[in-house]
């Protein structure tokens, strides 16, 4: 704007073409209306900065939600409360641009406490200006978290009364209170003075976005002289008389000398090396593909499931089968039981190696299960189809399985794992065990797989170690008979 | 009209047609040159007006104005822009 | 290409990724949670960006204002937090905005367990906030799937101007399966009626307000029509045994797993069953159901719920021929056996 006039911002459209009333070239706004104030003095900041272009306005619910009307910047209009996570949301997609989330009381201090408080606690590097009129102005004059004691509304016709309603919320100390904001300052659409002061903090707080310094917030006394019921100066001398008393102004918080700017890097979309950043596995071990064993004797379907305490490795155990099996040519699945039952109590995971297309991933009735406590053999031990195979931990399972339609393999893994040093691979014996009985996977596929679920390189040759264990178990076992 | 230095003197202009007759102009202009006028302008409201004379350019009126467009305020040794 | 064991929460996230999604908003909840810990992985090394909100309303006005930027973006969540999320969808759906929601569905009412169940079909398939809108649903019953419907459900989301779903239960979300991942999208079409912070901008809004009834109404019209489209050309459907069927089951995500094991079971019996499967819960696949019920004898809806897709089954069959209903709730799973057993029952009756 030229120094020698005052007029219309550039930023406000020329003609307000959204406005759903009659006149486009007025505000929605009633006479009087601090809203409008406010506008003026954003708009003319943004012209005088020249940041129209990368300026995106946040139109909130409440008597601004057609802010978008006026502003000749990118607008979005959200849902009641949401402005601060929505500009988190775009501010994210352009870090450059200039994002101003503009609320009033009942979205910012009620329904969206919790958006705008957690977007402070981030220091979003966005612009909040809270227009504090102590009312809901759009719905007819309600009780907002900012009313007066005694301020009588719609629904507080008696006056709000600190017994029912609390006390009014001061947002200003409140957030002040939190270490990401840099700068917040509460101010008061009044007499020229006050207003000059709301103009100075507009700016200042844009400035700090703009400089890359984070998080702002101004709040603004603002007069509703419709839902006071008063008239237009009235509400202006209301504001100095009663607002001003419970509401101080002043700057609560003010870091912006001493923060460093961030780098506000600008998004750019790149799809190169996807797979390498995405650890897919680049190349086909075609290799192991055909080292599986034909000789299985488990079928060409296989379903398993694993079960024991949460601790024992369980799910480690059945995962590492699915990879061997996947590396084998199998089609495979892996579901676990999932959730609190894994902290401290039992855990179990089904497995499927199948020659054909996997249908259900649940096993209802298992091939094979392998069992590291009682309570899991007592629980599933029914439901193993005849002929069927259990592998049993010795260790920790003193009694034998009832059935006598199963064959059933014990052994005692934890105590192998604790001779090599470490009782948390008994998974890895019991997994050694399996294969060897039932040469459902080579152990050469085995070994190769075990780098893809054993993420901790130097747990690999124990694990490896307690596998070999575990065969020679069974091995002996066989020879035995 | 030039003041003793020769310069364009300050003014004030009211749009009257997006006036909503408020009064947060008229209530802080120090110079008491605003006024509300009798007349009802299109909107139903009684729009401020200039009394002509004595607007020192201090802005205050505009920076009281809700609306964007209702008034401009001309400092002193304003340029008339050419408007066609 | 070679195959990677994944879980299906995972899976969700590369395919993401490899869709060209790089915002990623959420909150944890399981059995959805290890989409969130992915996505904080990930979404960095691919020059993306994970938030962690402060709550399931945040992540989705977070998407919300994200996708207003025209980018690819995205949240995840199960049943509790979905309900939460449910106004933000409304508005995103009001605003015609593009972008993916993942529920990894759970037991319910109120807090319910963690376990699977299908109990959100109503409130994702018919649209479980305010207004005359709908998404676009899929249900992924693998691990594979979960990336492929993920990738393909941004598509949708462009093609539509509006949300699309990933409707999976807690089993398709834990469950860890051999995942080919495809090649990555490479370029994104621009969106011009999004916000780029640039000067163009000024003639842009993103808004679901209309105060004008009329105007209204023309935007409801409008979004009926492009739902319209969408019923056309997006029905997605697998179908098993249907050939020759005379009981077709009708089941999706973990469910038509269990199913495909028990039409094999029955088959081996003898038994001419065979399998529908809705892929796209909305559209669904009425018209195909409406065809198949000219030639079956029955069908027999089965699912994790009290009774939501049944509902739409039997809209298609229309009274055609009798629709049975099987379910499990509370986070019970039937197994194949148990569908084997009531469905002799049904075809003795
Ligand atoms: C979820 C939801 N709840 C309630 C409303 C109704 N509503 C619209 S505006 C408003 C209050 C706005 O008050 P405030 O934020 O103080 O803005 P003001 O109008 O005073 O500027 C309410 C409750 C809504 N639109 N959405
Ligand atoms: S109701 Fe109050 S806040 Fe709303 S436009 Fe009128 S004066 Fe302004
Ligand atoms: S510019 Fe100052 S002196 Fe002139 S009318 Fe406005 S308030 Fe009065
Ligand atoms: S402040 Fe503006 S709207 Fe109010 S009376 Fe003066 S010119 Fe009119
Ligand atoms: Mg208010």
């Amino acid at each position: 704007m030229s120094d020698k006039k005052l007029g219309k911002a550039g930023c406000f459209y020329d003609i307000y073409e959204r406005s759903a009333t009659a006149n486009k070239d007025v505000t929605h706004y009633c006479p009087g209306c601090g809203h409008g104030v406010l506008h003026k003095l954003i708009a003319e900041a943004i012209d005088d900065f020249g940041i129209r272009e990368k300026t995106i306005l946040i139109s909130p619910v409440g008597c601004s939600v057609f802010a978008y009307y006026y502003f000749r910047v990118g607008n979005i209009q959200c849902a009641h409360g949401r402005a601060p996570a929505v500009a988190t949301g775009i501010k994210r997609v352009y870090p450059q641009s200039i994002v101003i989330s503009y609320q009033g009381d009942g979205d910012l201090a009620a329904i969206g406490g919790n958006n705008i408080l957690q977007a402070a606690n981030r220091g979003e590097n966005i612009t909040v200006f809270f227009v504090n009129n102590a009312i809901y102005g759009m719905t007819g004059g309600q009780m907002a978290p900012t009313t007066l004691i005694g301020q009588k509304t719609t629904t507080t016709p008696r006056g709000r009364s600190q017994i029912n309603e609390g006390y009014p919320m001061k947002i200003a100390e409140l957030f002040s209170a939190l270490e990401a904001p840099v700068y917040i300052e509460r101010v008061a659409l009044t007499d020229p003075k006050n207003t000059n002061k709301v103009r100075r903090a507009v700016r200042k707080a844009l400035k700090t976005q703009m400089e890359n310094k984070g998080f702002s917030l101004v709040e603004v006394l603002s007069a509703c002289p419709s839902g006071w019921k008063m008239s237009s100066v009235q509400a202006k001398e209301w504001i100095d008389e009663a607002m001003v008393k419970h509401f101080p102004l002043g700057v609560f918080k003010d870091r912006t000398e001493e923060v460093q700017p961030s780098e506000a890097k600008r998004h750019v979309f790149n799809a190169d090396d996807l797979h390498k950043k995405l650890d897919i596995p680049q190349n086909i071990q075609a290799s192991r593909e055909i080292r599986r064993t034909a000789s299985s004797n488990i079928g060409q379907n296989a379903r398993i499931i694993i079960a024991g305490f949460g601790g024992q490795g369980i799910l480690l155990l059945g995962v590492g089968l699915a990879q061997a099996g996947m590396q084998a040519g199998y089609q495979v699945s892996w579901i676990p039981s999932y959730g609190p039952e894994m902290r401290g109590g039992t855990a179990n995971c089904h497995v499927n190696l199948s020659d054909k297309r996997i249908g259900s991933p649940i096993v209802s009735k298992p091939d094979v299960l392998i069992v590291m406590n009682l309570p899991s053999l007592d629980k599933f031990e029914d439901c193993v189809q005849a002929g069927g195979l259990i592998v049993y931990d010795t260790s920790l399972i003193k009694k034998s399985p009832r059935r006598m339609d199963v064959s059933a393999l014990g052994i005692p893994a934890t105590e192998i794992a604790d001779e090599l040093g470490n009782a948390r691979v008994a998974n890895m014996v019991m997994l050694g065990a399996l294969i060897a009985e039932t040469s459902i996977i080579d152990k050469e596929v085995v070994f190769d797989a075990l780098p893809d679920f054993i993420k901790r390189k130097n747990l690999i040759s124990l694990n490896k170690q307690a596998i070999e264990k575990g065969i020679e178990f069974a091995d002996s076992l066989v020879s035995v008979a | 009209m030039a003041d003793d230095n020769g310069l364009i003197k300050a003014k004030v202009v009211v749009n009257e047609d997006e006036c909503k007759g408020c009064e947060l102009c008229i209530s802080a202009c120090p110079e008491k040159v605003l006024f509300l006028q009798k007349h009802f302008n299109r909107l139903g409201y009684h729009p401020a007006g200039y009394t002509g004379d004595g607007c020192t350019g201090c802005g205050y009126c505009f920076y009281q104005c809700p609306e964007p467009g209702a008034i401009t305020v001309f400092k002193k040794g304003y340029i008339e822009m050419e408007v066609c | 290409m070679p195959r990677q064991l994944i879980k299906g929460n995972e899976a969700v996230v590369k395919g993401a990724i490899l869709a060209g999604c790089r915002f990623f908003f959420g909150y944890p909840i399981t059995p959805a949670s290890e989409i969130a810990e992915a996505a904080a992985y990930y979404m960095p090394l691919a020059g993306g960006t994970f938030l962690q909100a402060e709550s399931e309303i945040a992540s989705i006005n977070m998407v919300y204002g994200a996708a207003s930027g025209g980018v690819r973006a995205m949240t995840a969540s199960s049943s509790p937090g979905i309900s939460l999320k449910q106004e933000g969808i409304s508005y995103c759906a009001g605003s015609e905005l593009p972008l993916v929601v993942i529920d990894i569905m759970r037991g319910g009412p109120g807090l319910g367990n963690i376990a699977p169940e299908q109990s959100d079909y109503n409130q994702m398939v018919k649209g479980g906030g305010h207004g005359n809108y709908k998404l676009l649903v899929l249900a992924p019953n693998s691990a594979q799937e979960m990336c492929d419907l993920t990738m393909l459900a941004f598509e949708l989301a462009d093609m539509y101007q509006n949300p699309a779903v990933v409707l999976a239960d807690g089993f398709v979300g834990q469950m860890m399966e051999p995942v080919k991942f495809p090649q990555p999208v490479k370029k994104l079409e621009d969106k011009p009626w999004a916000i780029h912070a640039d000067k163009d901008d000024e003639f842009r809004l993103i808004s679901s307000i209309q105060l004008e009834p009329e105007i209204l109404e023309q935007h409801n019209r409008h979004l009926q029509a492009k739902y319209a489209r969408a019923e056309q050309q997006e029905v997605r459907f697998e179908e098993y045994q249907a050939e020759d069927a005379e009981l077709i089951l009708v089941g999706y995500g973990v469910v038509s797993r269990i199913l495909y094991s028990a039409v094999d079971n029955l088959r081996a019996e003898g038994l001419q069953v065979g399998l529908h499967r809705p892929i796209s819960l909305w559209p669904f696949p009425k018209r195909r159901i409406a065809q198949l019920a000219e030639t079956v004898d029955a069908f027999l809806a089965v699912e994790l719920s009290n009774g939501q897709m049944v509902d739409d089954v039997r809209l298609a069959v229309n009274g055609a021929r009798p629709v049975h209903f099987y379910n499990r709730m509370g986070g019970m799973v039937p197994s194949p056996e148990e569908i084997s057993d009531h469905v002799k029952k049904i075809l003795k009756a």
